[in-house]
């Protein structure tokens, strides 16, 4: 098979973390992740503003396996799930070793089987390491359209 | 206008009946009574609104306000809306520069104290139309608010009634105030949480300190909070406010596995400690300090992590909860790394906070259909004190009180 182009590369990483989420394999959700990382999810007006905190913040993988062991282990919440829609990367830069872009999604949310509803959307802004043969990322910031946030964020975007 | 017909127990605070939670009636009646009334609500810091010409908007229960630095360096609160329509006179959440405030409607404006100055075509067009004569600009102001600051948290009022600010918090709130916001602040974020229950159902889980260490998993497997752990709760002396804190003991616990209780699960370790490498910054050892100023303001010390919480009523069963997570403007950037990553402990997606988030909402489902049940609320006997135990209900007691009295029920 061909080489496949970055984009290519891109949105089957974008595939392959969506489908990771929405059907509950949330171990594997670090995976996507270098060691050394950075995620975390805002508003647009935080991202504007400067404002460095998150709902979510994390540095490291271990930090991304810890929020999934906390959701398994120790946090009380209703069962629920995602389905996020993601749109084409834009790819702003890229080189050898990395690439940025943003993309965006919708994700809606469906708790206890019950009434589906419109949870989130933004746009991903990621830097991606793209020296090995597949990418990993180096940073996600989940940046939420809207500043209002359903009471419950359990399940990372 | 019609009074309420839910049936209270004669005196005291240890039952609440839970209509109180879903009846338009009396969410109308705190709107007047509380809101409206001799309280004091929290509106910005005012390090948001640092120079003359700076505003936000905000809201003091259902009713939206305007809070801006006038050129004369003191900051005024007015409603915002129109005296003309009733339209709202600032659309914005926040600006700078602002000279007046011009209604888009019809173009009156005011000050930023919120006097009308100005009506367009007071003086009719070309001899024709305009205001009448008798037309006084000087009554049709939006109604304004009383203001006060105490360490850099502007509250706003619309009683003539209230005490003053400092003599509202009392010196025990004060001091504990102080302890937090006794050196500069500033914003490191901001977020909306979206509650899906009445406004006091998310103010008692605030003011609960029993709940704590038996709903939040997180904190007790860590030993963040555990009710042997020193600490206590203060209540103000009308009940209003409160001070729940406590200081971290190592020496181990028991009741909780004696009880089989949920909330001892050992084994539960983190993979990257990090996120709870905090650093100490108050001398008195002091790691949790959650602190309640009726009827909407929490302020947050949870370890390293600072932050404001508005509670704001949306409707019987929805509540904004806005966050405004905080640093100090001193912090090295090791210091602030700290906060950034201990604030996954709060907020929607916190740790710690994100059951409290939730349990309001399944309060509020398990109401339905509620005719004269009522809420127990024995633990720790029948008292509204300042206590060294955390295993009371002392401060919610104490909520009730103030509310009956605001409320006259």
């Amino acid at each position: 098979m061909d080489k496949l182009t970055l984009r290519d590369q891109l949105q089957e990483f974008n595939a392959s973390y969506v489908r990771c989420i929405d059907s509950d394999d949330l171990e594997k959700w670090p995976n996507y992740f270098l060691s050394e990382c950075h995620y975390r999810v805002t508003s647009a007006e935080n991202d504007r503003n400067g404002f460095e905190a998150g709902l979510m913040y994390a540095t490291s993988k271990s930090m991304l396996q810890d929020r999934i062991s906390a959701l398994r282990n120790a946090n009380i919440y209703e069962r629920q799930t995602y389905r996020h829609m993601v749109g084409l990367p834009y790819v702003l830069r890229s080189d050898a070793n990395e690439a940025e872009c943003e993309t965006p999604f919708l994700v809606v949310r469906i708790v206890q089987g019950d009434e589906t509803s419109l949870y989130a959307t933004g746009i991903y802004k990621d830097v991606f390491d793209v020296s090995g043969e597949e990418p990993y990322l180096k940073s996600r910031i989940v940046v939420c359209d809207s500043s209002r946030f359903d009471t419950l964020l359990a399940v990372p975007l | 206008m019609q009074t309420s017909t839910i049936q209270w127990i004669p005196q005291g605070e240890t039952r609440v009946p839970l209509a109180v939670y879903r009846d338009e009636k009396v969410y109308d009646d705190e709107q007047r009574k509380i809101y409206r009334g001799d309280t004091w609500s929290y509106l910005c810091l005012d390090s948001e609104i640092p120079e003359s010409g700076d505003y936000k908007t905000t809201f003091v229960g259902e009713t939206p306000v305007v809070v801006a630095r006038d050129a004369d360096g003191e900051i005024y609160a007015f409603e915002n809306r129109c005296t003309h329509r009733g339209a709202l006179i600032c659309l914005e959440k926040s600006g700078k520069g602002a000279k007046d405030f011009q209604c888009v409607y019809h173009a009156w404006t005011y000050s930023l104290k919120g006097d009308l100055k100005g009506v367009a075509f007071e003086g009719g067009v070309n001899g024709g139309g305009g205001m009448p004569k008798s037309f006084c600009k000087d009554h049709h102001h939006p109604t304004k608010l009383r203001v006060a600051i105490f360490c850099g948290l502007v509250f706003g009022s619309f009683s003539d009634d209230v005490d003053p600010l400092e003599e509202y918090l009392g010196e025990e709130i004060c001091e504990r105030i102080e302890r937090v916001l006794g050196r500069p602040v500033e914003v490191i974020g901001r977020f909306t949480q979206a509650l899906p229950n009445n406004w006091k159902l998310y103010y008692e889980n605030v003011k609960d300190s029993y709940h704590a260490s038996l709903l939040h998993l997180f904190f007790t497997t860590f030993r963040l909070n555990r009710l042997s752990q020193q600490g206590g709760v203060i209540v103000s002396e009308s009940g209003a406010h409160h001070v729940s804190y406590s200081k971290v003991d190592e020496s181990g616990f028991d009741g909780y596995r004696d009880q089989g209780l949920r909330s001892d699960q050992s084994g539960y370790q983190l993979e990257d400690p990090s996120l709870l490498n905090g650093f100490k910054e108050f001398d008195d050892g002091i790691t949790l300090q959650i602190l309640s100023v009726f009827p909407g303001f929490v302020l947050q010390q949870i370890q390293n992590c600072l932050a404001i919480r508005q509670v704001l009523p949306r409707g019987i069963n929805k509540t904004d909860l806005n966050w405004t997570y905080l640093g100090y403007t001193s912090d090295t950037p090791e210091q602030r790394e700290v906060r950034l990553k201990q604030a996954n402990l709060i907020g929607a997606a916190g740790f710690v906070s994100m059951e409290d988030g939730a349990v309001g909402g399944f309060v509020q489902r398990g109401i339905a259909g509620t005719d004269k049940e009522q809420a127990v609320l024995e633990m720790g006997g029948d008292s509204t004190a300042t206590s060294t135990s955390r295993a009371t209900e002392a401060s919610v007691r104490g909520f009730w009180k103030q509310y009956r009295a605001l409320m006259d029920v």
